[in-house]
């Protein structure tokens, strides 16, 4: 163990809430799927973190199968992007307020 | 503290500020190129900490598929920043990525070239590609089929999306001159 798992964390934590402001705060449909890649990645590191402190690959089994959710939903996420933005012509959430326009 | 100790440092440090940088940006590619920076500087902290597949599919599928992938959206659309850069700007905007991105090679050189004496203890931790792979596939082999049927979904959902997107699209200009 180079660094203690606390430190692996505290990092992951940051990366975390910094995803997590980022999609809750901004108002750029991009930024928020950005926001959700951030999130996603910080998820990644804790559990590489946590597969060396038990030195189990279970935690690198883990991270590939968030990269794998990771794409599929941003495919997703971007196809609906394009149709918000085909739609309406704006990135901005707050145009999209209404369920049925 | 040790070699690797202080690249973890140096490493941690580069993530948290790209990731703030690119959060911050009006400029969505910006954004995007930054946070390409940050997952270069994580798959360096996943071999770091001893999975090299990981790291590998880091800047395969995040740096190189997601991240590309948005720029390529943000260029299809062709969204506007409305921002023109003068040469006094222009320094500001460029240090910040210049020095990132250096800072990010000198970790991976030194990651690389190593001095055979404190290597030591990273092999211990290593978890080798073949390794892992024959691990997910003998223990986890029901995952690796939901996350193929998941990628299907997305790409039909994606394709659907697509598809019923040029027909709204139509129809919302027609009905209302293409504006909303």
């Amino acid at each position: 163990m180079i660094v203690p798992l606390e430190h692996i964390l505290l990092l992951a934590f940051i990366l975390f809430l910094m995803g997590a402001v980022c999609a809750l705060a901004r108002r750029n449909l991009v930024m928020i799927l950005l926001g959700l890649e951030v999130m996603l990645n910080a998820a990644g590191i804790a559990f590489v973190g946590a597969s060396l402190r038990w030195m189990e690959m279970d935690g690198q089994a883990f991270v590939l199968f968030i990269m794998g959710v990771a794409a599929a939903e941003i495919a997703v996420g971007l196809a609906l992007l394009v149709y918000c933005w085909r739609r309406s012509g704006s990135l901005d959430v707050n145009v999209f307020s209404r369920l049925k326009g | 503290m040790t070699l690797y100790g202080a690249i973890f440092y140096l490493l941690a440090a580069i993530i948290l500020a790209a990731t703030a940088l690119a959060l911050t940006r009006r400029a969505l590619m910006h954004a995007v190129v930054y946070l390409v920076n940050a997952f270069f500087a994580t798959a360096m902290l996943f071999y770091l900490l001893g999975a090299p597949l990981p790291a590998a599919f880091e800047v395969i599928i995040y740096a190189g598929a997601i991240m590309v992938l948005f720029l390529f959206i943000i260029m299809l659309m062709g969204v506007k920043d409305g921002r023109d850069m003068d040469a006094k700007k222009a320094l500001a905007v460029w240090l910040p990525p210049v020095f990132l991105g250096a800072a990010t090679l000198a970790a991976g050189w030194v990651l690389i070239t190593a001095p055979a004496g404190a290597k030591e203890a990273l092999p211990m931790a290593r978890a080798t590609p073949a390794e892992l792979g024959r691990f997910v596939f003998d223990r986890y082999w029901l995952g690796v089929e939901a996350v193929s049927f998941l990628l299907f979904a997305g790409l039909a959902g994606a394709l659907f999306l697509g598809k019923s997107g040029d027909e709204a699209g139509k129809t919302a200009k027609d009905g209302q001159g293409g504006a909303a």
